[in-house]
């Protein structure tokens, strides 16, 4: 029943079955309309069904989320596209103190069936402008969910997922991702959206990601397993909330954690994983738990320095091996 | 206008007067704490707004929105008991004095960054005119709202997709403490709509009649699919921004001023710098209620004793009001976190 397809392509099936199932869904953002979308993601959707359900907006972030907010509680179902995550930061008004807000300050009167869907991440070379990473600013605000699919099937799934559920989710979708190929499967029943998936299983270290990080410790975790070393990898599928009793129990089998994160390290996604994992599993873990993550620094556009500034799956296999060196030692001896 | 309908604007105009003198009262007794925006002055804009619309319209309003609750038929009871942060407030005491919503009235909430209620409005206008539905969108927004850039952004939208929408702009000349002139390059709020293809026109604030059949006509014209249009009321509030803000440093003679009492005394603004005392507002003369009151009398709608039955009736519904707040319970921890959709407690996954 699967097939093989990009990840954009199957955003834009997971789009294209919730708007013909249900007339209340309906997107909005610039270029999303006539243009197709930046990301191809809402290619063809104009032609199908008609500018009030794909509407090409004005550059205008705050002002075409906020109206998304007020559609979800007059009971549209909207799908925001912000062209990139760089530009989320003037939605944030309208996401912070609109989305999350309105059905907690109602006295839960009114749900918020919104969907904010947002390109973010180091791509290649957009300059610091075009590359940032903000799920911490997402992260810290009680009211919204955010789903963060690695690949085709989870991007299908959980788009879809996120279109029927009543909150406000924000899907961040990597802009590197957006190319690559995997089967997707349209009948199959889906996890819940916010259950983590173990892509690999192992013995010697856990290693937690998400995003376009979880495939690289994949290919990094295949590498290392030549070497004897084998670690378990967790793709997160959503930073809010966070599905931890799948990382616990999988600490409490290899007692060692590495999270990589491509988030800069200070105050990072990866420091709430790190510091509520310390506190769950203190007595299981062997050795602190350890974090690979952006440096600290604006993204530069030199391609070298780019690739610098981000975790390398070279960077991730290091990292574990340290890690994954002093398992086997513990375990010889 | 009909007898029936001009009894009941000057209801509401009393009701929202002695509300909010009460509400003002229970603050000081530390019965309500937090912001608390008063409305005094600016009665004939709500109660001729929003009894000029339907009830299937919606209203999406701002932090100043109690009387607007009010009027467009929220019991007093829930209105006071959010203001006292109780279980049974129209918010369930979750959002209080800046946040109150009304689903089964469709009232959209009153938000409290300034300028949001514009996005909102063109999202509920949005919703209606993609499912090819009658209803119009009241958005309330004051003067200090029209240098956001969401106010620019929305009514681009609105004028560019001809969304039905209704912006009325409550212009009571502060933004906060800083006058129009000082915060405006262009002072007549209304003018600078013509940029979004939106029809803009100024009315008497004071005035109820005069709000109440400019939103009459507006509202006709956008059902007719003239699309949004905009209504600058002008109009004064006798209070300070909050109860927080004293208003010293408003000048005692601008009210006289605004009502042209004596325009010579405008000269003094520029050396007396402080908030009217009470002595001083009673003898400015008439008010809007004041001044709707005696036009009702004149015309015979009414008799001086219908008003003062009036006037004991409200009393007593806003002291009733009060003791309901008083009596009701505080909200839950547990209904706290009922209310945050899905995101219940952090580790509980789904």
């Amino acid at each position: 029943m699967s097939q093989e397809m990009l990840y954009w392509q199957a955003l834009n099936r997971a789009m294209d079955h919730e708007m013909a199932a249900d007339e209340s869904v309906f997107t909005l953002g610039e270029d999303v309309g006539l243009y197709g979308g930046s990301y191809r993601v809402t290619e063809g959707l104009y032609a199908k069904y008609g500018e009030w359900r794909v509407r090409d907006t004005p550059i205008s972030e705050n002002g075409f989320t906020g109206l998304g907010v007020g559609a979800a509680i007059a009971g549209a179902r909207p799908v925001v596209e912000i062209m990139t995550i760089n530009f989320m930061l003037l939605a944030l008004d309208s996401i912070v103190n609109g989305a999350a807000k309105i059905p907690f300050m109602s006295g839960g009167q009114f749900k918020m069936p919104l969907v904010v869907r947002v390109p973010g991440g180091v791509a290649r070379q957009l300059a610091a402008q075009h590359a940032q990473r903000l799920e911490h600013t997402l992260m810290n605000v009680p009211g919204l969910r955010i789903a963060v699919p690695s690949t085709p099937q989870d991007a299908y799934w959980q788009l879809r997922q996120a279109i029927a559920s009543d909150d406000p989710i924000i899907v961040l979708e990597h802009e590197v991702l957006y190319f690559t190929k995997g089967q997707v499967d349209f009948v199959a029943e889906a996890p819940p959206m916010h259950r983590a998936a173990v892509r690999r299983e192992g013995r010697d270290l856990t290693i937690i990601s998400y995003s376009r990080h979880a495939v690289l410790a994949q290919e990094a975790a295949e590498q290392l397993a030549k070497e004897g070393i084998e670690a378990e990898v967790i793709d997160l599928r959503s930073l809010r909330p966070i599905d931890w009793d799948t990382c616990v129990k999988s600490i409490e089998k290899t007692h060692r954690v590495l999270i990589v994160e491509e988030d800069c390290r200070f105050a990072g996604a990866g420091a709430e994983i790190a510091a509520t994992l310390t506190e769950r599993c203190f007595d299981v873990l062997e050795m602190p738990a350890q974090r690979l993550a952006g440096l600290d620094i604006p993204t530069p556009f030199n391609g070298a320095l780019e690739a610098a500034t981000i975790p390398q799956v070279a960077d991730i296999i290091a990292a574990a091996r340290q890690i994954g060196q002093a398992a086997q030692t513990t375990k010889a001896a | 206008m009909e007898r029936e309908t001009l009894q009941h604007m000057l209801r509401d105009m009393l009701l929202c007067r002695a509300f909010e003198e009460r509400a003002a009262e229970e603050y000081t007794k530390g019965n309500i704490v937090g912001f608390l925006h008063l409305y005094p002055g600016e009665e004939a804009v709500a109660a001729g707004v929003l009894n000029a619309c339907g009830p299937s319209d919606y209203i999406v309003s701002n932090y100043r929105e109690h009387a607007h609750a009010l009027v467009r038929g929220t019991p007093p009871r829930e209105v006071m008991a959010e203001l006292f942060g109780r279980a049974t407030g129209m918010s369930k005491g979750m959002g209080g004095s800046m946040h109150m919503f009304d689903r089964e009235r469709r009232f959209m909430g009153g938000y409290a960054i300034v300028g949001q209620t514009c996005p909102i409005a063109i999202g509920v206008a949005y919703a209606i005119a993609m499912r090819g539905l009658p209803e119009v969108v009241v958005c309330f927004m004051g003067d200090g709202a029209v240098n956001q850039g969401t106010f620019h952004e929305s009514l681009n939208m609105a004028g560019l997709w001809r969304l039905p929408v209704l912006f009325v702009c409550e212009n009571n000349h502060y933004a906060i403490g800083t006058e129009i002139h000082r915060h405006s390059a262009v002072a007549e709020v209304f003018k600078r709509v013509a940029a979004y293809n939106i029809s803009g026109e100024k009315v008497d604030g004071m005035d109820v009649l005069k709000v109440y059949n400019a939103t009459k006509h507006a509202i006709e014209r956008i059902r007719r699919g003239g699309g949004p249009q905009f209504i600058e009321c002008e109009t004064y509030r006798y209070r300070g921004h909050s109860m927080a803000d004293p208003g010293t440093t408003r000048p005692a003679v601008e009210l006289k001023a605004f009502q042209n009492v004596d325009p010579l005394n405008t000269a003094k603004r520029e050396v007396e710098f402080r908030y009217p005392t009470a002595e001083e507002l009673a003898e400015v003369g008439p008010d809007n209620i004041k001044s709707f009151a005696d036009h009702l009398l004149d015309g015979e709608h009414l008799i001086e004793a219908e008003i003062e039955d009036l006037k004991q009736e409200i009393q007593k519904s806003v002291e009733d009001a009060v003791t309901f707040a008083l009596q009701s319970p505080q909200p839950s921890m547990d209904a706290a976190w009922g209310h945050l959709n899905g995101n219940h407690r952090h580790e509980v996954l789904m």
